[in-house]
């Protein structure tokens, strides 16, 4: 009796030194542009597998549309576009880098939603986008054509949320990483795959036999560059930063330089975005 | 079989070599610390006192029960966010494996300990031996023999694990193989395959001299006789 008393009072004690310390917490200011140029490095998430935004090219480099702006962040904000830290994110993980301080900015396709909006501060769009079905020889070309089936997501994309919302009788299949569900869909796990356009565009673009049956579904999506909720100052760094590239057109060549290969026929003014107007 | 060749295009056989370089630093530490902390939580395990009982099962069934991704966001996020501790992603990897590795090397130690008959330790305090002495010469050179087969599978799957920590932005050999196959889905289609053959060879021969060991270890054991 007396251990049992005495473990009781060990562990009440242990858990209230946990409360104790929690409550120490508060939250910390995030990073503005002159602390960012004061360590003269900025941090930003991109995607290490999502050709043609965010990938990995054969000889280790960053590469892509969304590395392509970040770089030109780095020459705008310090002068330098090598003086950028690319932290490699996967989809899932987005917020959370952000609330933990891992990075400044977040530049991995991240498309605005209202849950995602309550957890961090989007900056003006620069690219927008739908969603898309993709299947073997566009086989599925409308969503009823679905019911009964699997369909694979990606976990944390706005493809699931579209799907477990609106139509909860079609079966999804998640899984973390795009190689992974991609690759799933290539071995008939599922009849088709929902993504953003811009990536199932690309995809079926260098796939032979697969084709978007679906192009655009759901509402029109705005993908914009995130900041940690509250960051203001950087936010609004961004957004100008936005506009005045309009001037020289810059998202046109982001398209040239980085997209144009993979998407072939598709417009740019159907995927990019200048000065933030959609 | 061209498809093969994209694991030799540019730096990429490097940068696989690279990764696999990164997920053994952290098995090969965290199983270092298991190994350790494991045996002496063991022995914690088969203590008599109540409290340290109770401490010991919160913390095995805590670790046992919460998935290693789960711990592994505790320690990489939250710390983070709620005391503002920042800990480099490998060295949180290597923590939350330590902890895992080392509940579960406890908890085989805990029964490879007291699966030995009782009159082993009472023979040994018989002898006059002091609790240090005993575990020293009597309890653990048997429980180890004992221990080793369980022991290399805990050790064969915390290497194969470690592909867990590319979720908290460690990157290593697995996710280095899907940026591969990602770039070259266009000009070799099959390269998956190749490239998931070729991870799959890496990792078989970090695991089999493991195995290895573990038997000539067994055989060395048999001979002397003991």
């Amino acid at each position: 009796m007396k251990n049992f008393v005495k473990t009781l009072a060990f562990l009440m004690m242990a858990i209230f030194s946990v409360f104790v310390l929690s409550g120490c917490g508060g939250s910390k200011q995030a990073n503005s542009p002159e602390d960012i140029k004061k360590t003269g490095k900025i941090k930003i998430a991109v995607f290490s597998d999502k050709i043609p935004f965010g990938y990995v090219d054969k000889n280790g480099n960053n590469r892509g549309y969304d590395v392509y702006f970040a770089r030109r962040i780095a020459k705008d904000l310090l002068g330098d576009e090598k003086k950028v830290e690319f932290v490699l994110v996967e989809a899932a993980a987005r917020t959370e880098v952000l609330e933990a301080d891992k990075v400044d900015l977040v530049l991995a396709n991240f498309t605005v939603t209202k849950e995602r909006a309550e957890r961090v501060d989007f900056c003006l769009p620069y690219m927008k986008c739908m969603l898309g079905v993709v299947s073997k020889n566009g086989t599925i070309k409308n969503v009823s054509q679905l019911k009964g089936k699997k369909l694979i997501v990606n976990k944390g994309t706005t493809a699931e949320i579209y799907f477990t919302k609106n139509h909860p009788e079609i079966e999804l299949l998640k899984y973390d990483q795009n190689t992974e569900a991609f690759q799933a869909l290539k071995d008939g796990r599922g009849v088709a795959l929902a993504h953003d356009n811009t990536e199932v565009f690309a995809w079926a673009n260098r796939n032979a036999g697969y084709k978007c049956g679906i192009e655009s579904l759901g509402s029109l999506d705005a993908i914009a560059p995130a900041v940690k909720k509250g960051n203001k100052s950087l936010q609004q760094w961004i957004n100008d930063e936005i506009v005045n590239l309009a001037k020289e057109k810059f998202f046109h060549k982001a398209f040239d330089a980085e997209l144009k290969q993979d998407f072939g026929a598709v417009a740019p003014d159907s995927v990019v975005v200048e000065g933030g107007k959609i | 079989m061209d498809s093969a060749l994209v694991i030799f295009e540019g730096a990429n056989l490097t940068r696989l070599l690279g990764g696999l370089l990164v997920s053994l630093r952290i098995a090969f530490l965290a199983v270092l610390f298991s190994l350790v902390g494991g045996v002496l939580f063991g022995i914690l395990m088969n203590s008599k006192n109540t409290v340290v009982k109770v401490l010991c099962r919160v913390f095995l069934e805590s670790v046992r029960i919460i998935p290693q991704l789960v711990w592994l966001f505790i320690f990489y996020f939250e710390m983070t966010k709620v005391f503002h501790i920042h800990i480099d992603a490998e060295v949180a990897s290597i923590i939350v494996f330590s902890l895992w590795g080392t509940a579960e090397m406890g908890d085989l130690v805990r029964g490879a300990i007291s699966s030995l008959p009782q009159h082993q330790r009472e023979s040994g305090f018989a002898l006059g031996l002091t609790k240090i002495q005993l575990y020293h010469y009597v309890i653990l050179p048997q429980a180890v023999r004992r221990l080793l087969p369980p022991a290399i599978n805990l050790v064969t799957r915390m290497i194969k694990t470690t592909s867990l920590v590319v979720l908290i932005g460690v990157i290593e050999v697995l996710k280095i193989g899907q940026q591969v196959i990602e770039i070259s889905i266009f000009s070799a289609p099959n390269a998956a395959f190749w490239v998931y053959g070729f991870i799959f060879f890496l990792y078989f021969i970090v695991c089999w001299p493991v195995s290895l060991m573990a038997k000539w270890l067994e055989n060395y054991w048999a001979s002397k006789g003991v």
